[in-house]
C-alpha cells in the first residue's frame, strides 16, 4: 500500500493503481490533484455566468455570485453537506473547491440576492429567480425490465435505456419546445442528466416545470398498479414520434438483448399487460418454447379479430412500459432542486461526469468513460516524458473540447446577443420616456 | 374601498363584454354599505367551498358546470343584472383582502376563482366568450392560413388523439407552450418550436391561465397594500371583519392536533391496525417490511402522524428505529432526521407543514418505487381488493367499494371502508386521512364508555 505524502511533492509522481476505485484518504487525494490540473474553471465558470462577464454595460456582475453551488466534503470521520455557497468570479470559486475538495459539487439556482448574504433580507427577499430545466434519469428505474443487471449496475447490455431516453427527449426539447442549448452529462454510474440552458428555459416558472414534467410523464404508478402505460386513443403526435423513430425498434433490439420472450417469467410480464384473457390464455398456450412469440402475439394484437376495448394501442402500451424514458419527475418541477455539476468525480466509481454529445449518443459507451486515477496516471507519463500542455493530452480534452465547441461557444453567442439587445430596448425606453 | 366617481356602465374596467363575466381587473369605483360588505362575502364564500368540495369528491366537468350554475343562482344572483354584477365584484374584492394575508389562503383562493372563472366562462355563449378573449388581446393570435397549411396532419392528430375532429374551420390560437401549462402536461395540443395551437375549443385553459396569472399577482399586490397601509388604516372598521372572515370556512388543517389526541409509540402499531387509513396503513406497512421509504411516502405518512399527535421526540425515535436497520442509525442522523425536523418546523423557513388533504394524496403521482398516493386511484384492482381483505372487508362492502374506485369516487370508496371496518356510519365523508383518524377515535373511544359498567 503506498503511502499518499507524495503528492506534496509534484516532481514526484504517485503510485497509481488505474483499477481501483480510490475511497478515504486516497479519493481526497486523487481529487486534490484533480481539483489542481483538470477541474475546468473557466468553462463553467463562462457557462454559468451566461454572458454577465463581459465588459459590456448590460451585464449584471452580480448575476453569478447569486448562484447557489453545494459542496459534499468527507473526511475520515464524516460527511458534511455545505449549502448556500457561492462566489463572486471564477477565481473565487476555483480557491473555494481547491480548498474545500469537496466530493461532490451540486448546481442550484440563482437568487434574488448573494445566498451567502439571505439572512440579512427578509424571508420574501430571498427567492430562486432564475433556473435551468433539468432532467434526472437513472437506470436502476428501469430494474423491472432489465435482466442482465440491476441496481447500480449497468453494462452495454442495457445501458441502451439510456439512448432510448436521450434521443426522445433530446427531440422533443427542440422540436417541441424549441430549445436549443441543451447539455447532456454522464451521471458517473448509473445515468445521465440534462440541463436546458435557453433564458426562456431558466426563467420557466415552477407551475411550467410541472407541465413539462408532465408532458414527459407516461409511465406512471407506483408499486403496486399493474399497467403503466394506458393509451385510450390515437397516439399525440410527440409519443407517436417517439414511436416511429426511436421505440418501436429499439424495442425490438431490447426483445433479443434481454431475451424477452424465451423465459417464462419474462414473457409472462408481457402477458400481464394484455388485457384480455382469451388473448392471453390462447397465446400461453400455443407458446410451449419458440421464439416466435413476439410476432406472434403482434400479429394477434393487430390482427383485429379481437374486439375487446382495450387492445387497440396494446403493443404500443407494451413497447412503451419497457423503453419509453422514466424521468425522475421531481428534480424537474422543482426551482430549486440542486444537481450534480459535470466534470465532478463520482466517488463510487471515480468516474468523471462528462458531457454527451446527443447526436452520437448511440457511441457512447459508459464502461470507457475516463476515471480520476486514469486520468492521474495519464499526467505523470505526459509530465515525465517533458510534454508541455500535458493535461490536453489526457483523454479529459475530448470532453472539455465538446463542451465547448457544441454546447458553450453557441450558448455564449447568444447570450451576448440577448445581453446587447436587452440593453438597446432600455436605451431606447428611456430615451422614448425623456422625449416630452 | 374608494368612494369616488360612479361606475360606468359600458365600462372597460371588467364589467363590460357580456356584462355578465368581469375579469377583476382593477378595484371597482363603486360606494356600498358595511353591511353589503360581510354579506357579499359570505355569499359567495358559499360558492367557493361548494367548488372546492366538488373538486375534492372528484366531479367531472359538466356536473362541476351544474354546480356552479346552481349555487350562482343560489346566492349570488339578482333579478336586476346590474345588481348582480355588483355584488360579484364587490363580493371578489371584499374576498381578495380577506384572503391575500396568508400564502395557503393565497393558494386557496386563487384556485377557487380560477375554478369559479372557469365554468362561469364554459357556460357563456360563443359571442360572450369571443369578446372576453378579445379584451385579452388574443385576438392577435389567430393563426394564419399559410402556417396552417404547413402543421394541418399534426394538428389533425393531435386531435384525434383527444377524441375530437377538427375541420378546415376550426379557429386555432398559436400561443407560447408557456401560458396553456395545462394543455402542455396533459398532451391535449399540438406543440412546435415553443409554440401550442390551442383549438378554439380547448381556449377555456389558456382564457383561465391568463385569468389565474392576473389574480395571482393582484393578491401579492393587495397583500403588500394590506400590510403596508389598509391594515392600520381600518383597525377599527373593516379589520376586524376580513378577520372574522378569514375564519369562516378553512375547515380544520389538522396541524395542530387537540391536547387529548397525543398519542405515543407504544400504541402506534395497534392504532394503525385500527384507525389509520388504507392509505397510511399502507406506508406504515412497507416502512416496517422495508425499513425504508422514499421521500414523498415519508412526507405523506410522516405529516399525517404529526396531525395524529406523534410528538417531535417520538417521531425521530420511531423513523430512527426503522431505517437504521437498513441504512444504520448513523446515516439516519445525517440524511434524514433533517427532513423530520423540518417538517416539525423546527428547521429552515420554519414553516409548520400541514398534513395532505385527500385531494392532495388523490392528485400524486408515484412512480417506481413508490408506495404513497392514494390506493383507491393508483392500486390495480387485485392489490385494493387484498390490501382490503387484510381490513377485515369483504363480500357485500367489497363490491360496493369497488363499484366507488371503477367510478373515479376515491373518497367515498375510503368512506365505505371506514364503514365497513367500525360498522357504523360515517355521515360527513372523508376528505382527510387525519379526519378518518379522528373519527376512528371518537368511534372507538365512545364505545370504550359504553362498555364501562355505570356506577
Amino acid at each position: 500500500m503506498t503511502k499518499e505524502k507524495e503528492d506534496n511533492n509534484r516532481d514526484d509522481p504517485m503510485q497509481i493503481d488505474s483499477n481501483r476505485v480510490p475511497t478515504g484518504s486516497l479519493l481526497t487525494d486523487y481529487l486534490r490533484i484533480y481539483y489542481g490540473k483538470f477541474f475546468p474553471y473557466t468553462d463553467m465558470f463562462k457557462w454559468l455566468a451566461y454572458g454577465n462577464d463581459g465588459k459590456h454595460p448590460g451585464c449584471d456582475s452580480s448575476y453569478f455570485g447569486r448562484r447557489e453551488f453545494s459542496f459534499t466534503i468527507n473526511s475520515d470521520i464524516d460527511e458534511v453537506y455545505l449549502r448556500f455557497q457561492s462566489f463572486f468570479n471564477a477565481s473565487e470559486m476555483e480557491t473555494s473547491i481547491k480548498a474545500k475538495c469537496p466530493t461532490k459539487i451540486d448546481i442550484g439556482a440563482v437568487y434574488t440576492v448573494d445566498p451567502a448574504k439571505r439572512h440579512a433580507y427578509a424571508q420574501s427577499g430571498f427567492n430562486p429567480i432564475e433556473r435551468e430545466l433539468v432532467f434526472d434519469i437513472d437506470i436502476s428505474d428501469y430494474d423491472d425490465v432489465r435482466y442482465c443487471c440491476s441496481g447500480a449496475d449497468t453494462c452495454l447490455n442495457c445501458w441502451p435505456l439510456m439512448t432510448i431516453a436521450i434521443k426522445v427527449i433530446d427531440t422533443a426539447l427542440r422540436e417541441d419546445f424549441g430549445f436549443s442549448h441543451i447539455l447532456w452529462v454522464y451521471s458517473g454510474r448509473r445515468g445521465v442528466h440534462c440541463w436546458v440552458c435557453d433564458s426562456r428555459a431558466r426563467r420557466l416558472s415552477k407551475e411550467q416545470r410541472s407541465a413539462i414534467a408532465d408532458y414527459f410523464h407516461v409511465y406512471k404508478g407506483g408499486e403496486n398498479s399493474l399497467k403503466k402505460v394506458t393509451f385510450s386513443g390515437p397516439l399525440h403526435p410527440f409519443l407517436a414520434r417517439a414511436y416511429t423513430d426511436v421505440l418501436k425498434n429499439e424495442f425490438e433490439k431490447w426483445v433479443s438483448t434481454q431475451k424477452l420472450f424465451e423465459h417464462e417469467e419474462r414473457f409472462h410480464k408481457i402477458l400481464q399487460l394484455i388485457p384480455d384473457e382469451s388473448v392471453v390464455s390462447e397465446l400461453a398456450e400455443k407458446w410451449q418454447g419458440n421464439s416466435v412469440r413476439w410476432e406472434h402475439l403482434k400479429h394477434m394484437l393487430q390482427s383485429g379479430s379481437k374486439k375487446t376495448q382495450g387492445l387497440r394501442r396494446c403493443i404500443e402500451e407494451i413497447v412503451f412500459s419497457y423503453t419509453y424514458p422514466r424521468l425522475d419527475i421531481q428534480v424537474t418541477k422543482g426551482m430549486n432542486h440542486l444537481l450534480k455539476a459535470p466534470f465532478c468525480v463520482h466517488p463510487g466509481t471515480g468516474r468523471i461526469c462528462i458531457p454527451i454529445d446527443p447526436k452520437k449518443c448511440e457511441e457512447f459507451d459508459p464502461t470507457s468513460v475516463p476515471t480520476v486515477a486514469q486520468l492521474i496516471e495519464e499526467l505523470n507519463a505526459n509530465a515525465s516524458i517533458g510534454a508541455d500542455n500535458y493535461v490536453e493530452k489526457t483523454s479529459l480534452a475530448a470532453s472539455v473540447h465538446l463542451f465547448r465547441t457544441c454546447f458553450l461557444e453557441p450558448l455564449i453567442k447568444t447570450c451576448k446577443d440577448e445581453l446587447e439587445n436587452a440593453y438597446n430596448t432600455k436605451i431606447q425606453q428611456t430615451k422614448d420616456s425623456l422625449n416630452w | 374601498m374608494e368612494i369616488v366617481r360612479s361606475q360606468r356602465r359600458n365600462g372597460s374596467d371588467g364589467s363590460g363584454s357580456a356584462a355578465s363575466l368581469p375579469l377583476y381587473k382593477s378595484a371597482p369605483s363603486l360606494e356600498f354599505r358595511l353591511e353589503e360588505f360581510g354579506q357579499y362575502a359570505i355569499d359567495r364564500l358559499r360558492v367557493l367551498q361548494a367548488i372546492s368540495d366538488g373538486l375534492s369528491r372528484g366531479k367531472k366537468p359538466e356536473e362541476m358546470e351544474n354546480l356552479v350554475s346552481e349555487q350562482w343562482r343560489a346566492n349570488m344572483k339578482h333579478q336586476d343584472a346590474d345588481k348582480t354584477l355588483r355584488k360579484d365584484i364587490i363580493s371578489h374584492f371584499v374576498l381578495r383582502l380577506v384572503y391575500c394575508r396568508e400564502e395557503e389562503m393565497r393558494r386557496w383562493f386563487l384556485s377557487m376563482e380560477t375554478a369559479l372563472f372557469r365554468y362561469r366562462f364554459r357556460l357563456q355563449n360563443a359571442e360572450a366568450q369571443k369578446s372576453i378573449m378579445n379584451e385579452l388581446q388574443l385576438q392577435y393570435n389567430v393563426l394564419g392560413n399559410a402556417e396552417y397549411e404547413t402543421i394541418k396532419d399534426k394538428l389533425t392528430e393531435a386531435a384525434r388523439s383527444v377524441n375530437f375532429t377538427s375541420n378546415p374551420e376550426t379557429v386555432f390560437y398559436k400561443v407560447p407552450f408557456e401560458d396553456v401549462p395545462e394543455l402542455v402536461a396533459s398532451r391535449r395540443v399540438f406543440i412546435l418550436k415553443g409554440f401550442a395551437f390551442v383549438p378554439r375549443n380547448q381556449v377555456v385553459s389558456l382564457v383561465c391561465t391568463i385569468f389565474r396569472s392576473n389574480i395571482s399577482k393582484a393578491l401579492a399586490l393587495t397583500n403588500r397594500k394590506w400590510r403596508a397601509m389598509i391594515q392600520d388604516q381600518e383597525k377599527d372598521r373593516i379589520a376586524p371583519m376580513v378577520e372574522a372572515l378569514g375564519n369562516v370556512y378553512l375547515g380544520p388543517d389538522y396541524s395542530k392536533p387537540k391536547d387529548c389526541a397525543e398519542i405515543s409509540l407504544k400504541d402506534i402499531n395497534q392504532l394503525a391496525s385500527t384507525s389509520f387509513p388504507l392509505c397510511m396503513r399502507h406506508l406504515f406497512g412497507k416502512l416496517r417490511e422495508d425499513h425504508h421509504l422514499k421521500h414523498q411516502g415519508r412526507m405523506q405518512l410522516g405529516l399525517f402522524l404529526k396531525g395524529v399527535g406523534l410528538k417531535l421526540e417520538d417521531a425521530l425515535a420511531f423513523w430512527r428505529a426503522e431505517f437504521s436497520q437498513k441504512v444504520g442509525a448513523e446515516r439516519f442522523d445525517k440524511e434524514y432526521a433533517y427532513s423530520i425536523r423540518h417538517n416539525y418546523g423546527k428547521e429552515g423557513k420554519r414553516t409548520d407543514y400541514t398534513p395532505y388533504s385527500c385531494q392532495k394524496i388523490i392528485m400524486s403521482t408515484p412512480s417506481t418505487g413508490d408506495h404513497h398516493g392514494c390506493p383507491y386511484r393508483h392500486f390495480s384492482e387485485e392489490n385494493l381488493r387484498a390490501a382490503l381483505n387484510k381490513m377485515g372487508v369483504g363480500g357485500r362492502a367489497m363490491d360496493d367499494i369497488m363499484d366507488k374506485v371503477r367510478n373515479r369516487h376515491y373518497q367515498l370508496a375510503c368512506t365505505l371502508t371506514f364503514e365497513a371496518t367500525h360498522g357504523t356510519s360515517c355521515e360527513t365523508g372523508i376528505n382527510h386521512p387525519n379526519q378518518y383518524f379522528v373519527e376512528s377515535r371518537k368511534f372507538f373511544e365512545s364505545k370504550n364508555k359504553q362498555s364501562q359498567p355505570t356506577a
